[in-house]
């Protein structure tokens, strides 16, 4: 027991630092998909057959295909085959960002589709360009719309950033599993590892609740 | 008000959508000054009309003129800078929902024209006075009543300084009793000079201030006169049948 005690003690300042890593990669990743949703949710709403088709093809490639197949692809052969020399640390955020994008391009999707087709038009009639209208008009109140699948792809993304260990990034997982081997201390070690997944997951959710409250439009809730 | 300048004119539009004709070869002219009335049953291609005279809808054929200058819709840079000189009013308002009514004003003066933030919302300011919504400038759409919304799109619009107004049914999506706020604006706007074309049903306003009605009917424009020789009751036009079913059914609900 106290063996065990001794053990966690030791070895939370480090796990911690996994925390860091997983939260930085995390961040970066979602940051990452954010950009690439965004863009790619454009592209399926308003361009015309072919950009669609090649925003399919790129969605359903990285639906279709497990994270750590993606890892070890993108890591392994990818990066290596172009002679690019990337740390792990940068390739997970690149591979988790790309995946995410996909996923988050289709919560996108849906936020610029649920609204009335009229504000494109009054923004059109106005005189704007399509791209001004999108950018002023349409994806502020989308981006809105958004934030709880954004949330959703968030809690998601964190526990699937936990395959970043089969690259040895020293994120949670990764530094888990190298105390645990070492000192036999399983349970206690994943226990804590799963604490601090948790822990990330709810620090998370509650801070986009709350940016959500921050940019409600008044007038516009039930209460 | 009126006088012969030409404002805008409109030459054989013709929309099919959905294999429909839409509208067959209308044509239309609007003198500066004017205001001009489309009536007609629903379906019968008003909307379309007014939408295809900015290019929200693009028409299949046809040409359309602002002054002397005749605009190609794949031209996009006198495409944008010809719809900031024509404005147009929505039925069911189409207020930015994110923005409160100042932003809603001034955003396209802020990013359309480019005028600095604070000149913007200045001349915004003063185009919801006019409109009697000085107090309300900081309120969102869904905080603001049906008719006051209207009037915010038409102050959206006038802060463009358009040459000419569009206005699609501006007041059918309203309660009864917050219609005469939205007509009054109108009717300020016609007695000032503006220049526009409206589809409307309120007779009442059509009588005292159209210069000319222009009935449509499957997409043509069937009948074209002033109010006083259209809805003359001895006159038998199809117009004043029109209307005087609208009188009758406007009767019945009153009673």
């Amino acid at each position: 027991m106290m063996k065990t005690l001794q053990v966690l003690c030791d070895s939370f300042p480090y796990l911690l630092g996994g925390a860091g890593v997983t939260a930085a990669a995390v961040t970066g990743a979602m940051l990452l998909g954010l950009l690439i949703g965004v863009n790619l949710a454009v592209v399926q709403v308003y361009c015309g057959a072919w950009p669609r088709r090649l925003v399919g093809l790129y969605v359903w490639f990285f639906r279709g295909v497990p994270i750590l197949v993606l890892l070890f692809l993108f890591y392994f052969g990818l990066f290596s085959v172009l002679g690019i020399n990337l740390s792990t640390f940068v390739a997970v955020i690149l591979v988790l960002g790309m995946t995410s994008g996909a996923y988050q391009s289709q919560i996108y999707r849906g936020a610029i589709q649920s609204l009335p087709q009229g504000q494109l038009k009054a923004a059109r009639a106005l005189g704007m360009s399509d791209r001004r209208a999108i950018l002023s008009i349409i994806l502020p109140q989308a981006l809105r719309l958004s934030i709880p699948g954004f949330s959703n792809e968030y809690s998601i993304l964190l526990k699937d950033s936990a395959l970043a260990y089969a690259l040895g990034t020293p994120e949670i997982m990764a530094r888990t599993h190298f105390v645990a081997s070492r000192t036999y201390e399983h349970l206690p070690l994943y226990l804590m590892a799963a604490l601090l997944y948790f822990a990330l997951t709810w620090i998370g959710v509650k801070l986009l609740r709350k940016l959500e409250e921050k940019v409600r439009i008044p007038g516009y809730s039930l209460n | 008000m009126t006088d012969q300048t030409m404002v805008l004119r409109v030459e054989n539009i013709s929309k099919r959508l959905g294999g429909r004709q839409i509208l067959k070869d209308v044509s239309l002219e609007l003198h500066r000054g004017e205001l001009k009335v489309l009536i007609g049953p629903s379906g019968g291609g008003k909307s379309t009309l007014l939408q295809c005279i900015n290019f929200l809808i693009p028409p299949d054929e046809g040409r359309i003129w602002l002054g002397e200058q005749q605009i190609e819709i794949h031209r996009k840079q006198d495409l944008y800078a010809y719809r900031q000189k024509v404005g147009m009013i929505f039925q069911d308002f189409n207020l930015f929902d994110h923005l409160n009514a100042l932003d809603n004003v001034s955003i396209a003066l802020r990013k359309v024209k480019k005028i600095a933030r604070k000149d913007a919302e200045e001349r915004a300011m003063r185009e919801l006075e006019r409109v009697g919504l000085g107090d309300k400038t900081t309120l969102y759409p869904s905080q603001l009543s049906g008719g006051q919304k209207q009037r915010v799109s038409i102050a959206r619009a006038l802060a463009m300084d358009p040459e000419a107004l569009l206005l699609d049914e501006p007041t059918s999506a309203l309660d009864p009793e917050l219609i005469g706020e939205v007509l009054g604006v109108i009717r300020n706007l016609a007695q000032d000079g503006m220049t526009m074309i409206m589809a409307t049903h309120q007779l009442g306003f059509i009588r005292t201030l159209a210069d000319d009605i222009l009935f449509m009917q499957d997409g043509q424009i069937i009948e074209q006169g002033s109010p006083a020789e259209l809805l003359d009751a001895e006159n038998g036009s199809r117009t004043q049948a029109f209307c005087a079913k609208l009188n009758e059914l406007s009767d019945e609900s009153e009673t």
